[in-house]
């Protein structure tokens, strides 16, 4: 299911559009296709679109491989120059985890890892026992 | 989405895969099983073509770092061959760099194998 909605500028966002896909593998490219679609209306470059498309499918995968969603709730808001995408996590993203750079051989923490390295800004919201939301944000020309 | 994975043998004791599309949570499944397949069989020196890849994820790169974990167990080894940037980038960014030998082509990966 999309939608997508003009929003009156309210703190630089500009237009928000709002997916959520079925939290199976097969599904992750969707993701990926709808933010490099998104990501193609403002002036970021191909590098840092591939740097997006990356960073969705990798809280698309953890979120899948927490296995606590039947689907994927997604929010992209665009402003001038940034893009921002929250996901819906339910407790799936253990922030505690997500700052170490992994060692050696080991995966633990390859995705998140990669997101804090492709994002500008990352944060954690949680709301509770539920869970909370992943906010990811990328600037042009950063 | 798409994933081509081609095995050969070469003249040297070693394998190439070839792998091409994207690589995911999705496709990573047929490649790990093309990995597998190899080491099972006692192949413990392979050469990973990441040429004619577009996209890999952590998922693809975890598949890469258990296959080397494998061939490491049995004195082998996983040479990558890659020139894309942008794939160089993310090998970069985890510090897999140091893991893995990457070349800009299959016969120099080949030669570093033995």
């Amino acid at each position: 299911m999309s939608g997508a909605t003009g929003v009156a500028a309210e703190n630089g966002i500009l237009g928000t559009v709002q997916l959520r896909i079925p939290s199976k593998p097969e599904w992750v490219a969707v993701a990926r296709l709808t933010i490099a679609a998104i990501a193609n209306r403002l002036p970021f470059s191909v590098e840092d679109i591939e740097d997006l498309k990356l960073a969705m499918a990798e809280a698309c995968t953890y979120v899948i491989a927490a296995n606590s969603n039947d689907a994927i709730d997604m929010t992209f808001e665009t402003g001038k120059d940034f893009l921002r995408i929250r996901v819906k996590d339910r407790g799936a993203v253990r922030p505690e985890k997500a700052l170490v750079r992994p060692t050696g051989v080991s995966t633990e923490g390859l995705g998140i890892f990669l997101i804090q390295a492709l994002m500008d800004e990352v944060e954690h919201t949680t709301e509770g026992q539920s869970g909370g939301e992943l906010v990811m944000t990328k600037c042009v020309g950063s | 989405m798409d994933i081509k994975v081609n095995v050969r043998e070469t003249g040297s004791d070693s394998y190439v895969v070839e792998l091409g599309g994207e690589i995911d949570v999705y496709t990573s499944p047929k490649v790990k099983d093309a990995i597998t397949e190899l080491i099972d069989q006692g192949h413990y020196n392979l050469v990973i073509s990441l040429e004619k890849v577009r996209y890999i994820d952590s998922t693809g790169l975890g598949v890469l770092i258990g296959g080397l974990k494998r061939v490491r167990e049995h004195g082998g080894s996983v040479n990558l061959v890659c020139t894309n940037p942008q794939i160089r980038k993310i090998f970069d960014i985890t510090g897999l760099v140091r893991i893995f030998g990457i070349f800009d082509d299959e016969q120099a990966a080949q030669k570093a194998l033995v």
